[in-house]
């Protein structure tokens, strides 16, 4: 396969911002494709993981950021089990929805972002994740109301979703862990 | 023995039978299992997708709990497992982490608490010996798809469960149960879980239903399940796949936990048999009195 590449439009390449935030250098790369083999979405998405890597390689820049992988991945770890450099794809893959954030780039098919965040926002009040209120925003935002609503009945009729939030966990400790990592904007050093 | 006991916020959720049946199966062995106060989320994959730092942060926050107990963690839940795993293995690797968690949580944290997941807790410290002994129920020779599914596993550096590519501790507690453990290709293949709320999960539907495949083609009467989101995608999704393929599995996913539950002759309602989507019938059916 020919991969077409044009260099970084950004001036500063991704490679370096990637490097900047998981500490993983990716020039160990040699293109043995075990992890695009292995990986779970690789039929599913337009670039398998060995691809981004050899596009990084090549001086990508932020172009790449619209790829379909990046919120396609399930983080099941598989590329990074079977790496023979022992490169840790997940931290990089981290890294890449880190920086689609950051740049404000375009996000392709799937809403992960609006699902984590929703996540995230119930651990924030709560301190546990809340399903139903996570659920509801998250439909919310996509208007995706009707999406799953045929499993509901067997859902409630096994009660396999709590109506109430926990209130067990200790809220403020969590919520200055946010505070501070907010503070924070995800840099290591 | 005596363990801190992380339950998982799905514990309170959707795997209220895992969580049920655990503590009904370490009841029954005489393990303490002492839940942790005011225990938080570990952050799941939506934290590590989001942020390196509140990651680790949500996660170290339970250990320094469990340090302060001065006893090792015990978890059920694969992600759980992984992340509070995960956490450890940055404090310790990183010093910058151990800096930013410090300035997180307010607290400084080593990375010293030892994790284990339930199965651990069972084989390594109870032992295999004394769980056979234990069990006055015996599978009765059932066929049992060990399903690992990603965070167990992967990556073994961090979580050092077992080996990555076919690991043993599921199946060597069916045998220990009288069960046969079958050998198949799929136990540590990705069930796509996070995506099932997502626009993609359609992705959900096809992994699910190839793992499934795989799990019938090889004639297994169940299939046996240590995740609670392996769980839910499992035996939940089956109504999508009959929906959209047609192919109607009705094959029971039970939490490893629930059938040595049933080994031990504990009540299906202790064990959350009830909340089971597919019908575990014909798994108690089988399960027989090993006198």
């Amino acid at each position: 396969m020919t991969i077409r590449i044009t260099k970084g439009q950004t001036g500063k390449n991704l490679l370096n911002q990637i490097r900047e935030i998981s500490g993983i250098d990716l020039a160990v790369c040699y293109q043995c494709k075990k992890c695009s083999c292995g990986c779970t979405v690789s039929a599913h998405v337009q670039s398998p993981p060995s691809e981004l890597i050899r596009r990084l390689q090549l001086g990508a820049g932020d172009e790449l950021l619209t790829s379909d992988l990046i919120w396609t991945c399930v983080s099941c770890e598989t590329c990074f089990a079977r790496c023979p450099m022992g490169i840790d794809m997940v931290s990089v893959m981290d890294a890449l929805r880190a920086l689609v954030i950051q740049k404000k780039a375009v996000i392709p098919e799937g809403n992960v972002p609006l699902f984590n965040n929703a996540f995230l926002k119930t651990v924030e009040i709560f301190g546990r994740t809340y399903d139903l209120a996570l659920m509801t925003a998250y439909k919310i935002g996509t208007s995706s109301y009707m999406r799953d609503t045929d499993k509901l009945p067997i859902i409630m009729q096994k009660k396999k979703i709590a109506l109430l939030p926990s209130l067990g966990a200790n809220r403020k400790r969590v919520r200055r862990i946010f505070r501070k990592t907010r503070q924070n904007k995800g840099r290591l050093s | 023995m005596k363990y801190a006991y992380y339950p998982g916020c799905s514990a309170e959720s959707s795997a209220r039978d895992q969580h049920s049946s655990s503590i009904a199966v370490a009841r029954a062995l005489g393990i303490d299992f002492i839940e942790i106060k005011g225990w938080s989320c570990c952050g799941s994959t939506p934290g590590h997708q989001t942020d390196r730092v509140l990651a680790a942060s949500l996660s170290a926050a339970n250990l320094i709990l469990a340090k302060d107990m001065g006893l090792d963690i015990v978890v059920n839940c694969a992600a759980c497992y992984n992340r509070l795993k995960t956490a450890n293995h940055e404090v310790k690797n990183h010093p910058e982490m151990r800096k930013k968690v410090r300035n997180a949580i307010g607290r400084d944290y080593d990375g010293s608490v030892e994790i284990k997941h339930m199965m651990e807790v069972l084989l390594e410290d109870y032992g295999k010996e004394s769980l056979q002994n234990a069990f006055t129920y015996s599978l009765n020779g059932l066929r049992v798809a060990s399903y690992y599914g990603c965070l167990l596993v992967r990556p073994q550096e961090i979580t050092n469960f077992d080996d990555p590519e076919n690991p043993q501790s599921m199946d060597n507690l069916i045998r220990a149960m009288g069960g046969e453990s079958l050998d198949w290709p799929y136990k540590v293949e990705c069930c796509g879980n996070s995506l099932s709320l997502t626009t993609r999960s359609d992705l959900v539907v096809s992994f699910s239903d190839s793992i499934i495949g795989m799990a019938k083609a090889v004639e297994a009467e169940c299939i046996a399940v240590a995740c609670p989101l392996c769980q839910v995608n499992l035996d939940l999704r089956q109504m999508d796949i009959k929906q959209q393929t047609g192919k109607q599995y009705d094959m029971p996913v039970l939490y490893i936990t629930q059938l040595m539950g049933l080994c031990l002759g504990l009540s299906r309602k202790e064990l959350g048999l009830e909340k089971l989507v597919v019908s575990p019938s014909p798994v108690v059916k089988a399960i027989a009195a090993t006198v």
